[in-house]
């Protein structure tokens, strides 16, 4: 029986236009082999909450580049919990000053990846973490 | 073989994908098309530059992007700028501003002033620019899909501290093309957006003939990973676009191309970018004369602001962005750029402190005082590496503008996503070239420290009490503006964009009721509709 291919959603949060970076993180996990549901600009938490559920994804990922990401994990959290999406593998890529890490951590996203990270680093993550 | 010959035998190829010799002579200037587009400055095809004497008379405009928190601590900034000898102002607004949603609506929350200044009605702008001279000092507003809107609102601001709009000079950013490519602040589906840059321009050319209302951005388009052939080709693609919404109007090229104005990037290998300037000179203006028929010699100049290069700079070891500023810098210098801007080396990390911003305006002013940039008009003009790799850009240029009109034209493929999908394919490419080291960034696959050390940035705080002062300064204006003139303005902006007629008179007397951009778009938004994005990889 062939392995269920791992399915990731990942999203824009918020009102940032920056999309460079999340379209080349998209081809890396689809030359990976991986599923990737791509949400465009502009998603509300609500919005990423339910395509998560929806999807029935593996990897829920946000790619934030103007720094509202604190504001943002902060009310998406509770969404994805109240989704019985804690289990799932939470990460966050982006303009993520050091300084913000350990609450980004503490807010569920176990994965964090600033400006500069490797895509392979974040292909590797996800294989090693995915449930 | 040895080493040396085998290193010479090694192709080089360009961004842009001409190959690079080892030596140029003569023979190759003749072979790329000779000299007949290089011309003299200030002379049809423009290619040395678009004035004579150039910096000789006058250096570049320099004009850092700047703006963050409420309208008031903008305005501090601005004038801090202009006291380290700043020429100009790059307005950055927030990103609640820049698609139209004011200040108190919940999806703007933790948005606030955080990327930019907040405005949500006239009385911001008034605060802003309070105490600036807009004579001495011009204005740029990086606005796009909120564009019409900020517009009437500067100009409504301008007249009513006494200046004559008819003289008033400043440009608006106003390019909605290449926020569907890449920066993404649209508001409006493609058609009404293309609509209301033509609205813009139809209503400068007759009220505010000075001021620039487009600024037609190919930096961007490379941002998201277009080499420097295709920035300049898709840009000049844009810019045709527009020009043929207002010809359809019945205007004349002469009316208004004159007030088109460009933006470009400047990071990379200096001479491929410094020939992309030369190049895309001539082209433009060969494409104004011959295509559109322009005689006004003001019609066919490629007026640039030759700026930022945040592409080009790094994460790892931000301090060595300062070097590459300032080669930047040198590049945008050697262009014959009208104006400058630099992103500054924290870039990659915040939006510029005080300090980084006057690095980067101290950047420019060493070209200008102490490196001899300004003395004499075009000095790589004659270089026969310099001439041949112009005329190869040139050829670039012209072959991706015909595919992309053979591929039915670039609204098309920017509505369909295809232009989106090209880049966005280089980008990943770009990516998987640096990781490999096979295209060499140094800090990040060269000389790299193995410990990075503690960055030497200092992050520009986000001041929550800035959002909440500036939602109540809106509570106050809703509370106390004249509702019923604001009613009536809101309705006749409404009327006029559903009967197809120019929107900007109606925006004009809606800002100057004290209308708010939340309010002006949302009459809009119920007429156009919403840009639905197309994804495709």
């Amino acid at each position: 029986m062939t392995q269920r291919r791992i399915k990731v959603l990942l999203a824009k949060p918020g009102l940032d236009g920056h999309d460079q970076g999340a379209k080349v993180v998209v081809r890396a996990l689809m030359d990976a082999g991986m599923e990737v549901i791509y949400t465009g600009l502009r998603q509300t938490p609500e919005a990423v909450a339910r395509m998560a559920l929806d999807e029935d994804v593996d990897v829920i990922a946000l790619s934030s580049l103007a720094g509202s990401h604190l504001p943002f994990c902060a009310k998406l959290k509770p969404l994805l919990e109240a989704n019985q999406l804690q289990d799932k593998l939470w990460l966050i890529g982006g303009n993520l000053p050091a300084q913000d890490h350990d609450a980004l951590r503490a807010l569920g996203f176990a994965g964090i990846f600033p400006t500069g990270s490797r895509l392979d680093a974040i292909v590797d993550y996800i294989r090693e973490h995915v449930k | 073989m040895n080493d040396r010959a085998r290193d010479e035998l090694k192709p080089v190829i360009n961004e842009s994908g001409i190959e690079v010799k080892p030596l140029y002579t003569a023979a190759d200037v003749e072979a790329s098309g000779g000299l007949d587009m290089v011309g003299q400055p200030g002379e049809y095809p423009f290619t040395r530059g678009i004035h004579r004497l150039m910096y000789r008379k006058q250096p570049w405009t320099m004009r850092q992007y700047a703006g963050f928190g409420n309208p008031a601590d903008t305005n501090q900034r601005f004038k801090y700028l202009i006291a380290n000898g700043q020429t100009g102002l790059n307005v950055a607004f927030d990103l609640p501003t820049q698609i139209g949603l004011d200040s108190d609506d919940p999806q703007a929350e933790g948005e606030i002033g955080r990327v930019g200044m907040s405005v949500d009605t006239l009385r911001d702008f008034e605060v802003a620019f309070d105490g600036i001279d807009l004579d001495r000092i011009t204005v740029s507003l990086t606005i796009n899909g909120a564009a019409a809107i900020l517009i009437a609102m500067y100009l409504a601001m301008a007249e009513k501290r006494g200046y004559d709009v008819r003289k008033l000079r400043g440009t608006a950013q106003n390019d909605i093309l290449k926020e569907f490519i890449g920066r993404g602040t649209w508001v409006f589906p493609v058609e009404p957006s293309i609509r209301l840059v033509g609205d813009t321009i139809e209503y400068c050319a007759e009220h505010a003939p000075k001021y620039s209302p487009v600024s037609v951005c190919g930096y961007h388009i490379r941002e998201s990973g277009a080499n420097p052939a295709q920035e300049m080709a898709y840009a000049f693609c844009i810019a045709k676009a527009y020009a043929d919404e207002v010809i359809r109007r019945g205007l004349h090229i002469d009316e208004f191309a004159g007030r088109l104005s460009y933006n470009f990037n400047i990071f990379g290998n200096i001479f491929e970018q410094v020939c992309k300037f030369r190049a895309g000179r001539g082209l433009w203006a060969k494409i104004m004369k011959e295509e559109y028929k322009a005689e006004k010699p003001g019609s066919m100049w490629l007026r640039m602001i030759a700026a930022g290069g945040g592409g080009g700079l790094t994460f790892e070891q931000p301090e060595v962005n300062i070097v590459r500023g300032a080669y930047y810098a040198l590049i945008s210098a050697l262009s014959g750029t009208q104006t400058m801007a630099l992103c500054s080396y924290d870039e990659a990390y915040t939006i510029p402190t005080e300090y980084s911003a006057r690095i980067s305006l101290r950047t420019m002013q060493l070209l200008i005082e102490e490196m001899g940039l300004t003395e004499t008009v075009d000095p790589l003009a004659g270089s026969w590496y310099v001439e041949t790799l112009t005329n190869q850009m040139r050829q670039k240029m012209e072959e991706i503008m015909a595919e992309v009109d053979a591929q039915g034209g670039i609204v098309k493929l920017v509505a369909e996503g295809a232009i989106q999908a090209r880049v966005s394919a280089q980008a990943y490419q770009m990516q998987r070239d640096i990781e490999s080291g096979k295209f060499r960034k140094v800090g990040v696959n060269c000389y790299r420290n193995e410990q990075e050390e503690d960055h030497p940035v200092e992050f520009h705080p986000y001041q929550e009490e800035d959002a909440r002062q500036q939602i109540a300064a809106l509570g106050r204006i809703r509370a106390e503006r004249d509702q019923p003139r604001v009613d009536q303005a809101l309705a006749r902006l409404s009327a006029d964009a559903a009967a197809g007629r120019n929107v900007m008179p109606a925006l004009v007397e809606a800002v100057k009721a004290y209308a708010t951009v939340g309010e002006m778009t949302g009459e809009m938004v119920k007429v156009f509709g919403r840009y639905q994005e197309p994804i495709r990889f």
